[in-house]
């Protein structure tokens, strides 16, 4: 998949991916600020005014990375991944630039207030604290963006099924468009908070809003949120990796079952983020812990087809042994050690997350410091570390010159994994020991415990490797855009092949409507009664506050 | 084979037999120690008006109340940045209810070491029950961010032996 006769989709990529870059790169860096300011370094008093708080960067922090970076480099990736396993360009290439202008736009709104001080709401912006309408419209038009990009995924999927009857849709662009999907449906929930709650709310035409109804709309879509972003991580490791591990895909069946898994199943589980509400019956608690635990099952299935298909690469590598084969895998290829590593850290974040699931059990972490822990394992490193691992092939692919270092690269990752399992130990034991509260600028805090300060301290070092590895992220990255000799041969998209012909996956794996009608009764079932309730109980009378 | 069929590896399907079976384990046991024996999560309570909550009702006048020997309710008031009250003294034994809501935007309620963990929200009370059987004292910190001055809440209960 060389990417000739693609240079709109290119296009349409490179600047998506660009934006993602940049957006990581301001964001992270308050991260190891934050732990710093934990163990009793203040470095926000060189930041003010530009930076009034804490939590000013903690808002920055999380929009940038959690949602800058991650929607634009997966409507990034995604543009390539759909045009080139499908051989055939976008059909409307206007209704992505459309897709790419509407985010940008957005972006750039939502940055206004942002960098003013006057949205410092945090990522999950909960009423009644109130932002800028700003704020609101800005990201509103980042999520427009982001379905209209989908539309166009589906129009082109739609035109290259009347070419192709019969034939089945090729993984990688079945596995990314069906995530677009999921999408769609997840953000009905955060679009209907902000369309009907918050936006008339910030212009003043409603008095007040009922917080236990905006929340439950908020996490309809903060769940899902989080396989929006795991799951093109998932098709590199299913999709690609293999192929860069010289292995095969070890079931396109599987792959393909998983996939309609999660779309069914990682949708109608907002309510594990609102075990400790007061305001919905724990009967609907429960009945989203378990559909929770069964969204884990396809992630164990992804476990198990993920490792045999590497196991198939390195034993065809000379691997032997049972676990022998491991040091045969591509370890000095930056872009596998990265994505490798990734998945080490996410299968930790896989194990605490059940934790998070599990009902009552919740009660003893929620909102604590273990709750950043866990998410820095997934989101912040299974995550992130793969689509960094992606980048060192696509930036070569997209630019023609060659990954500025190797040897950086791969430091990066590794200091990466490091500083991560530094500073998620950490936080995950002070939550669970002390029950130290997460979104706080705990170095003021006058409860601040001695016995706390050892991991503290600990969680601190690990930021200052993440600091190191984020300065070597910049480095190659800049080095492979400005600073590197062009590639001998063009750096291709790697595909892996299934080890078995995908015509013989069975048809109603590749057939949507019967799918989508079972998510459509699935979120009936699970927010139909309930969203009744808080609707026609709905009491709005919480008026706005500005607290920061 | 040459027929489109749903292949499954032997090994694969065992894990996933396993992987089922313990997630059901998981599930079954969360919902017995919820609902049987009584582990629960906060329950909804009542509705309120986070206007009129400082002038009527039991929040009027915050804090804690006996009601036999040995049995409590305390209800705590959150605003911006302080818990009214942020000390309350019960003996060690005591069975205390906690009542819990906001007068302004959202608080978190987690006293340290306890399964007392509510998020608090303007317009709904939370209520959550706990037996203090060790005596010391229960910080409780405030758990959401709720401004610039979220870092200074907190209080604590202690028990007296
Ligand atoms: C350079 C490495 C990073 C470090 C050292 C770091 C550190 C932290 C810390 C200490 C917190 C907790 C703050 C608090 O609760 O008061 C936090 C929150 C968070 N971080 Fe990071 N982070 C890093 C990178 C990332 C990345 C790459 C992502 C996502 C792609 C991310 C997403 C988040 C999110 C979503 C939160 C929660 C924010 C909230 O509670 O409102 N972080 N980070
Ligand atoms: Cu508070």
């Amino acid at each position: 998949m060389t990417g000739e006769g693609f240079a709109h989709e290119r296009k349409l990529a490179a600047w998506n991916i660009g934006i993602a870059i940049v957006a990581l790169i301001i964001g992270s860096w308050f991260g190891p600020l934050q732990l710093f300011e934990h163990a009793g370094l203040d470095l926000y008093k060189y930041l003010a005014p530009g930076i009034a708080s804490y939590y000013q960067g903690l808002t920055l922090h999380a929009v940038l990375n959690a949602l800058i970076w991650t929607t634009f480099f997966i409507v990034g990736f995604t543009t390539l991944a759909v045009t080139y396993t499908l051989k055939r360009p976008l059909r409307y290439p206007w209704v992505n630039t459309l897709a790419l202008i509407l985010m940008v736009v957005g972006l750039l709104l939502a940055a206004v207030p942002l960098l003013l001080n006057m949205a410092t709401v945090l990522y999950t912006f909960y009423p009644p604290m109130k932002a800028d309408p700003l704020f609101y419209i800005g990201l509103t038009l980042v999520v427009v963006g982001s379905w209209v990009a989908g539309y166009g995924f589906y129009f082109t999927l739609h035109a290259w099924r009347k070419e192709n009857p019969g034939v089945r849709t090729p993984f990688l662009a079945f596995a990314t468009i069906l995530n677009m999907v999921m999408w769609q449906i997840a953000t009905l929930g955060v679009a209907a908070e902000i369309l009907g709650l918050l936006l008339p709310w910030s212009f003043g035409l409603l008095k007040g809003v009922d917080t236990e109804l905006a929340r439950t709309l908020f996490w309809w879509t903060g769940h899902p949120l989080v396989y929006f972003w795991l799951l093109p991580a998932y098709a590199s490791w299913y999709g690609m990796l293999p192929k860069q591990a010289g292995g095969k895909l070890f079931s396109d069946t599987l792959a393909r079952l998983a996939f309609w898994l999660f779309l069914l199943f990682s949708l109608p589980v907002g309510l594990h983020h609102q075990y400790v509400d007061p305001g919905v019956p724990p009967g609907w608690k429960y009945l989203h812990a378990v559909l929770t635990l069964t969204v884990a099952l396809p992630s164990l299935m992804t476990a198990f087809t993920v490792v045999a298909s590497l196991e198939m690469g390195a034993r065809a590598r000379g691997g032997k042994g049972l676990f022998g084969w491991i040091l045969k895998l591509p370890w000095k290829d930056p872009s596998y050690a990265a994505q490798n590593l990734a998945m080490i850290l996410f299968a930790f974040g896989g194990i605490g997350g059940i934790t998070n699931a599990s009902y009552n059990v919740n009660l003893v972490i929620h909102n604590t410091i273990w709750v950043p822990g866990h998410l820095h394992l997934t989101v912040a490193s299974g995550v992130t570390l793969t689509f960094i691992g992606i980048l060192w092939w696509l930036l070569p692919h997209l630019t023609g010159k060659k990954l500025f270092s190797p040897k950086l690269a791969l430091a990066q990752a590794w200091t990466w994994f490091f500083g991560m399992i530094l500073m998620s130990n950490s936080l995950h034991l002070l939550g669970l020991h002390f029950g130290v509260p997460r979104r706080t600028a705990l170095g003021a805090a006058p409860y601040n415990m001695p016995e706390w300060r050892p991991f503290q301290i600990e969680a601190a070092i690990g930021g200052a490797i993440l600091f190191v590895s984020l300065i070597l992220f910049i480095i190659v990255v800049v080095g492979t855009v400005f600073a590197s000799k062009p590639v001998e041969k063009p750096v291709e998209m790697p595909v892996a092949e299934a080890l078995e012909d995908p015509q013989l996956t069975p048809a109603w794996l590749d057939r949507w409507r019967p799918w989508l009608a079972f998510v459509a009764i699935l979120m009936i079932i699970a927010y139909g009664p309930l969203l009744y309730q808080l609707i026609s109980a709905g009491q709005f009378v919480s008026p706005g506050f500005k607290v920061w | 084979m040459t027929t489109e069929h749903l292949h499954i590896d032997p090994a694969e399907k065992r894990w996933i037999q396993v992987s089922i079976l313990v997630l059901v384990i998981f599930a079954v046991a969360v919902g017995l120690t919820g609902f049987v024996m009584g582990f629960q999560v906060p329950l909804p309570e009542q509705r309120v008006d986070p206007a009129l909550i400082t002038q009527e009702g039991p929040f009027a006048e915050p804090g804690l109340r006996e009601l036999a020997p040995g049995k409590y309710e305390a209800y705590i008031l959150s605003q911006i940045w302080s818990f009214v009250p942020n000390e309350i003294r019960v003996p060690q034994g005591a069975t205390v209810t906690f009542y819990v809501t906001s007068k302004d935007v959202q608080h978190g309620f987690h006293i340290q070491g306890t399964n007392v963990n509510v998020q608090v929200l303007p317009g709904y009370v939370g209520k959550m029950t706990y037996r203090f059987d060790k005596p010391g004292t229960y910080y409780f910190f405030c758990t959401e961010y709720c401004g610039l001055g979220h870092q200074a809440m907190y209080g604590r209960v202690i028990v007296e032996p």
